[in-house]
């Protein structure tokens, strides 16, 4: 119901609309006139008025205050078609109709500007809160390895008798999980700006998908050593063109995402295949799934499921959104029956019709 | 021991002094320049065995100072870039650059690529048979065996495997390929190329989907690696 009095109508259209409005119903009393009464006349106008005010800006309203004014003084009051007023209870009663019509119409405004500012404060707020929030998981994601990185140093350079060789190697291991981890987030933060920047041009060229399939699930196994990521690939696909290194970086986040959230022997697979000029991804696990209500949120840039395990910046997914769409394609999550997450991306993309040749 | 000398130019003194550390901790010996022009005249003063190039220099960038380079210096260079310059690359390479590396990049990476460049310096085209731990190419009776096995290859599948071959250790560009192989009017197919490394890695790789020999250098090209 709010929304709709907020609603915008353009300013031209308001005037419109209003003397319109003021018209017609004049129009309808001065018809039931000798039914009614000029009198009950001026409460319907002044109602319209009244209702006017609720949804349209102040000018409008006022003109369409004095418009009605002059209507029921000129149609309705007599002596008919003058503005002149015969008796005194008329002109009084035209006096604080008047006065009523303006009153309605700045109060009501009044009441708009103050809804207006407390809505505004109320948005700005949340931003803050949000920004805050953002910025704090931000800086913790950065400033944990660099601390990591920071601390296991100055215990190197002390050279502390009490540290044991053994130690030495785990410092020095400390440091370099705590370098690739920045790695990854500073790489999530760059390509996110890309995104955001609008610079972002795929460089679009016959990629061999079945190939780029095994690299990325290379990667991703030499990052998790437990986790076995099969694949499934129709041998019959063609050669198709898209940019490969923004679709490697969303096979790459998505299987990622499989392999750090669900458990170690659970079951990640990814599919490709080749539909009437589309280029077809899939990536399943059999986990836990995404609590439903949360996930129209799980592609918003930072968002992180309320019950998330372990680090992260809420950048990867919002990433495979990104880059997607920026390849003109689209992304979707679903819950399977079976239990476990799906997702599914789907890219028009041309294919070649080259096959083997001697 | 090994006794190559190599220059490396960048202007970051954190790289710089990691480089000389790794660098003469594995017997090179390093000199360093942290300007284009520092660069060049160290170059030409006494010629290195092999240059480490940053791309983005502060006087001037990468791709100039390797043009200068190119018009006298013949020894291997390999270029130094940040991470997403595929195009940056493939102009290094284009302008003579004979590899590179992505910062950040591991140590281990970064000296095979250096053992590599020096090696293809000095034995190039000497050995007519490469030999890998189960494969060998002999160029000069153009034949692939694997696992002692002959391999039959067609005429295109031989040439980009031996072109390949020859530069062991090299990224050679698409465009290079497509080139050299298909001629000038083809360097814009890479789809050619897509489908006959397929066909190759099929018949010389024990996992064509795993390869050990034919690797992707994504976006820019490919490279015949051989461990032995």
């Amino acid at each position: 119901m709010q929304k709709f009095f907020l609603r915008k109508i353009e300013p031209w259209k308001q005037y419109l609309y209003s003397i319109v409005l003021v018209l017609l119903v004049a129009a309808v009393c001065y018809a039931l006139t000798p039914y009614m009464g000029y009198r009950v006349s001026a409460l319907v106008l002044l109602v319209t008025v009244s209702i006017i005010a609720v949804s349209y800006e102040i000018l409008p309203v006022l003109i369409a205050a004095a418009l009605s004014a002059f209507i029921w003084d000129f149609f309705f009051i007599p002596p008919h078609f003058t503005i002149h007023v015969a008796s005194t209870e008329d002109a009084i009663l035209l006096i604080m109709y008047f006065i009523i019509a303006m009153v309605n119409a700045v109060l009501t405004y009044k009441i708009k500007q103050i809804e207006k500012l407390a809505r505004q404060r109320k948005e700005k707020s949340n931003a803050v809160k949000m920004y805050n929030t953002l910025f704090n998981s931000l800086s913790h994601e950065l400033k944990t390895p660099i601390a990591a990185i920071i601390g296991a140093t100055d215990n190197l350079q002390a050279e502390n008798e009490n540290l044991t060789a053994d130690n030495k190697k785990q410092l020095v291991n400390e440091i370099a999980k705590a370098s690739f981890r920045l790695n990854r987030q500073v790489e999530n933060l760059l390509n996110m700006s890309r995104i955001e920047s609008g610079f972002l041009q795929p460089k679009k060229d016959w990629c061999d998908v079945g190939e780029l399939l095994y690299e990325v699930t290379r990667r991703v196994e030499e990052e998790h050593t437990a986790r076995h990521i099969e694949i499934n690939l129709n041998p019959a696909l063609p050669l198709v063109k898209t940019d490969k290194g923004i679709l490697e970086q969303v096979l790459y986040n998505l299987l990622m995402n499989a392999a750090r959230y669900t458990d170690a022997d659970s079951l990640i697979v990814v599919t490709a295949s080749y539909r009437q000029r589309q280029l077809l991804l899939q990536v399943e696990d059999n986990g836990n799934g995404f609590p439903e209500e949360e996930m129209h949120y799980v592609f918003q840039k930072f968002y992180r499921l309320k019950d998330a395990i372990g680090s992260g910046t809420g950048l990867g997914l919002s990433i495979v959104k990104g880059f997607t769409e920026a390849l003109d394609g689209t992304v979707q999550l679903q819950n399977k029956i079976t239990g476990g997450a799906k997702f599914s991306i789907q890219i028009p993309a041309e294919y070649s019709t080259l096959k083997q040749q001697p | 021991m090994n006794k190559a000398e190599i220059l490396v130019i960048d202007d970051e003194v954190q790289m710089r002094r990691l480089l000389e550390i790794t660098l003469h901790s594995n017997q090179y010996s390093v000199t360093e320049a942290s300007t284009a022009k520092e660069g060049l005249i160290m170059a030409a003063n006494h010629p290195p065995d092999l240059i480490l190039l940053d791309i983005g220099l502060p006087d001037k960038s990468g791709h100039e100072v390797l043009q200068e380079l190119r018009q006298w210096y013949t020894n291997p260079v390999i270029i130094l870039s940040v991470q997403q310059q595929e195009e940056e690359i493939i102009k290094a390479l284009d302008n003579g650059a004979n590899d590179y590396l992505s910062k950040p990049f591991r140590t281990g990476e970064l000296l095979a690529r250096i053992r590599s460049a020096l090696r293809s310096a000095v034995t190039e085209e000497t050995d007519p048979v490469i030999t890998g731990h189960d494969l060998e190419i002999d160029l000069a009776v153009r034949t692939v065996k694997k696992k002692n096995e002959a391999v039959k290859l067609t005429a295109t599948e031989y040439s980009l495997l031996s072109l390949l071959a020859r530069n062991e250790g090299k990224v050679l560009t698409h465009q290079y390929l497509l080139r050299a192989v298909w001629g000038p009017g083809f360097i814009n197919q890479s789809q050619y190329l897509r489908v006959f490394i397929a066909q190759i890695r099929r018949k010389i790789e024990t996992d064509p989907n795993r390869p050990e020999y034919l690797l992707t250098e994504s976006g820019v090209g490919y490279r015949f690696v051989n461990k032995e």
